[in-house]
């Protein structure tokens, strides 16, 4: 069984490495939608895609994913909305991984929306 | 409908969480001999009142401003009475709720268990400031992954550093296939 004198090991190495954590107020949020409609649709893939991509590079300090709760377009789900302090909302739908590495690369780390994806840019009837 | 049991476990524990919870306590728990999988989930939130509590199996009733319908609940206890298992909800205002789930473990109608690690890695990362208890269970053998003695090793070192969050996959999975052998849930 794993036992918890790994994560005691994980501490001692980290000592001293740990930066202090950007302020939330200068991180970018991303939320994904997890209320029933979210969960139902696929969200769980989309926030483990996200997470993981965030912390492998490194950029906990520029983002944070986290969850959400309905936002009142359960037809549209998987939702991801993306806050970036002083910017509009950015509000994506029918999200997939796949979708969701891409918004990380072109928006997140490229600075441009993918417009398809986007709410904005849905036909809504 | 949700397609696994992990992810009416997943939303459930959210509505913990949204109930102000500092205190989740899921488990899992598998009886081969007994021919059933049962899952209780557990919070110390604000609770509902014994209205509220009896209202919520039903589709048509939610709390929410955003839709008229919660379906959450009405299908995680449809899906495990459909198993011939059973559900209830109880619940104390101001103390918390207690959600179980009695699934037929054999039963055809029975959704798998899923990616149970998956759901309760989520809930870990998601919401750093709430603890987690999380026991899983297979006949005679368990494990435990309580999110308090990981803050006490860990101190301020948050769980998306990507050792800890490494180590908590690791963790979640090598207990759980040494606690059921590799058994399809």
């Amino acid at each position: 069984m794993k036992t918890l004198e790994e994560l005691k090991a994980i501490r001692e190495k980290m000592q001293g490495q740990v930066s202090m954590r950007g302020e939330d107020h200068g991180r970018t949020r991303i939320l994904v939608g997890m209320a029933t409609c979210g969960i139902a649709s696929g969200a769980r893939p989309v926030l483990n895609t996200l997470s993981n991509l965030v912390q492998k590079n490194n950029m906990t300090d520029r983002f944070s994913v986290t969850q959400t709760g309905c936002i009142g377009l359960c037809q549209y789900e998987p939702i991801v909305e993306i806050l970036e302090p002083g910017k509009e909302k950015i509000t994506y739908i029918n999200m997939t991984s796949e979708k969701a590495e891409e918004v990380y690369k072109e928006h997140l780390l490229g600075g441009h929306i993918v417009q398809n994806y986007t709410l904005a840019s849905a036909d809504i009837k | 409908m949700m397609t696994e049991i992990s992810l009416n476990i997943l939303d459930v524990a959210e509505n913990s969480t949204r109930a102000g919870a500092t205190l989740v306590t899921i488990l899992v728990s598998v009886e081969t001999a007994a021919d059933k999988l049962i899952v209780t989930i557990e919070d110390n939130g604000c609770g509902m009142t014994k209205e509220q509590a009896l209202q919520v199996t039903d589709p048509f009733f939610t709390t929410r401003g955003t839709r008229k319908v919660g379906l959450g609940v009405p299908f995680f206890k449809y899906a495990a009475e459909s198993t011939g298992g059973s559900f209830s909800i109880e619940s104390e205002l101001g103390t918390g709720t207690v959600v179980t789930a009695v699934f037929g473990l054999s039963h055809i109608d029975r959704m798998p268990l899923g990616d149970i690690n998956s759901t309760i890695e989520t809930l870990i990362t998601c919401h750093p400031d709430t603890d987690f208890l999380y026991i899983y269970r297979y006949n005679q053998a368990s494990f435990e992954l309580d999110t308090r003695a990981f803050r006490e090793i860990l101190g301020d070192i948050p769980f998306d550093t990507p050792e800890v969050s490494a180590y908590i996959k690791e963790y979640l999975s090598e207990n759980k296939l040494e606690t059921d052998g590799g058994a399809a849930i």
